[in-house]
């Protein structure tokens, strides 16, 4: 037997990034490397520093210092072979930032009602992005709305209807819908099932699990739940007053943690 | 001895300590100094009372637990592979492909019905959804899994319902090194002679086995060799069972 190919090409690089409110507030210093086809998730409790991280690694929030960079794809969301070189997130222009969260990127909002647009169709929220890189075919769009309706689990009968008369789980499968259907090569997820009643995150959990595979996504997942990580993340990031603590495999983390923090934190959990 | 051909796992001095920072830095020495190595087509088991670290070399060797001293190296034809120094993401990989772990408890995932579970293994090695599909329930009804169960999330299940849904799991992507932490504690005589059935054809491909096993029958049926820990220290590598046959 042959030695397998054990590496992965990377795909979104920190190399030292530092945003700073107040000292302890925000985060420092800050190394990442995310791996194509790799769910990493960012944990720590509130104040930790991880939403800011997240702000900074999408492009969202220039850090006070370091870098971060992208190694673009060519051929999106595919096994990695190729790619267009760098881009140093911070160096290029703020209107080639914001088509890069536009076309390559995808940002699932915590709250859907941040990443929707509730007056329009449940369609039109699909299709915008879609729009966004050119097509305009309406049969097309509608199609792909169905499509990404059903893929959420969403009755593609309900295309025509605003997001406002849906429930909060089905607003955060149609942001996600909305998000994916692009087949974006890199994803940013804070907090998805954050908002949502357990009944309704046990759905919604399943179908990530099963779309990050099918679509070979690269993700950045914040969450404070610990469970939401086992289930979801490959790797885990632990943070702590805005420094990276521990990182690792996820049961490694979870399992056989080392430092103090991670230690305090996971034995803290409560399971039923 | 029990194999002529290379081994493909050696395990060299390891040492593994728990820090415990909760209580005031105590530390947990749990392993010193354990060696063995293990060969394609043979199945050691690890003996000895609970508690002796049986689990936590299994954990080590799948990369959940940490190394605390000591080399894990795989041998393979163009060179070896160290796992006590892999960085993180290149497990994803060696999990998939090379090491399988089959516990004695199944990690639910809530909604998905048992034949994915079963499935997500070689979905996850991209292979064919039909072809998938058709191995998960041949593997579920060697394990008498009740048709009825299948499309079912196994979270209701009885304990031995489960763990025969996360035996098919580990067995059905045939991985050349598994790892198996009492497999058969909750079945009954039928079902432990499925699982019996499944090491020696997974011995028979060519596959190394390492396995814990409380059930003395089982244990002796399938064990090439026997590798007794003892307290505090591991072991060394002491075959005390003579191998039945040859393999390969």
């Amino acid at each position: 037997m042959k030695r397998p190919d054990l590496d992965r090409a990377t795909l979104l690089e920190a190399r030292g990034v530092s945003r700073l409110y107040d000292p302890g507030k925000g985060c420092e210093a800050i190394d990442i490397r995310l791996h194509r086809g790799e769910v990493l998730g960012i944990v720590g409790e509130s104040g930790s520093g991880k939403s800011t991280l997240l702000r900074l690694l999408a492009g969202m929030e220039r850090p006070d210092a370091g870098q971060v960079v992208y190694r673009s794809p060519v051929a999106p969301g595919r096994d990695g072979s190729g790619h267009e070189g760098e881009l140093d997130l911070y160096a290029i222009g703020e209107a080639r930032r914001r088509a890069l969260l536009r076309m390559e990127w995808g940002l699932v909002h915590q709250n859907p009602r941040d990443g929707l647009r509730l007056g329009v169709s449940a369609g039109a929220n699909i299709g915008e992005r879609l729009m966004a890189l050119g097509e305009r075919h309406y049969g097309q769009l509608r199609a792909a709305g169905q499509d990404w309706m059903g893929r959420v689990e969403l009755d593609p009968r309900r295309i025509d209807d605003a997001p406002k008369t849906f429930s909060g789980g089905m607003q955060q499968r149609l942001q996600i819908a909305r998000t994916l259907v692009t087949r974006p090569n890199l994803v940013f997820m804070d907090e998805p099932t954050g908002g949502l009643d357990v009944s309704v995150q046990a759905r919604l959990l399943d179908m990530l699990r099963t779309l990050v595979r099918e679509l070979g996504l690269s993700v950045i997942l914040v969450t404070h739940d610990l469970a939401v990580a086992r289930l979801l993340a490959h790797r885990l990031m632990v943070m702590r007053r805005g420094q990276v603590v521990e990182t690792g495999l996820t049961d490694q983390i979870l399992d056989d943690p080392q430092h103090a923090y991670t230690q305090l934190l996971v034995s803290s959990v409560l399971t039923p | 001895m029990t194999s002529l051909t290379q081994p493909f796992l050696s395990v060299d001095a390891l040492h593994k300590a728990f820090v415990l920072h909760g209580q005031g830095g105590m530390t947990l020495e749990v392993m010193r100094d354990l060696s063995l190595t293990l060969s394609p087509g043979e199945c050691l088991v690890l003996a000895g009372p609970s508690g002796i670290g049986k689990s936590t070399l299994l954990k080590m060797l799948h990369g959940s637990y940490r190394v605390t001293g000591g080399t894990l190296r795989l041998h393979f034809e163009d060179g070896d592979l160290s796992l006590d120094t892999l960085p993180a993401h290149a497990w994803h990989t060696l999990r998939r492909d090379v090491i399988g772990y089959v516990s004695q408890f199944l990690r639910v995932v809530p909604r998905v019905p048992a034949v994915e579970v079963v499935m997500e293994p070689l979905l996850a090695r991209g292979v064919d959804e039909a072809e998938t599909r058709a191995r998960a329930e041949a593997m579920l009804a060697r394990l008498n899994l009740p048709e009825r169960l299948w499309s079912l999330p196994p979270g209701t299940f009885s304990g031995g319902e489960q763990q025969r849904v996360n035996i098919a799991r580990g067995f059905v992507a045939e991985h050349p090194l598994l790892l198996l932490d009492e497999p058969t504690a909750s079945l009954d005589a039928a079902n432990r002679e499925v699982v019996v059935q499944l090491i020696q054809e997974a011995k028979a491909r060519g596959a190394a086995l390492l396995g814990i096993f409380h059930d003395e029958d089982v244990r002796d049926r399938v064990a090439d060799r026997l590798l007794p820990l003892t307290p505090h220290m591991g072991a060394t590598i002491a075959p005390t069972k003579p191998a039945a046959e040859e393999v390969r």
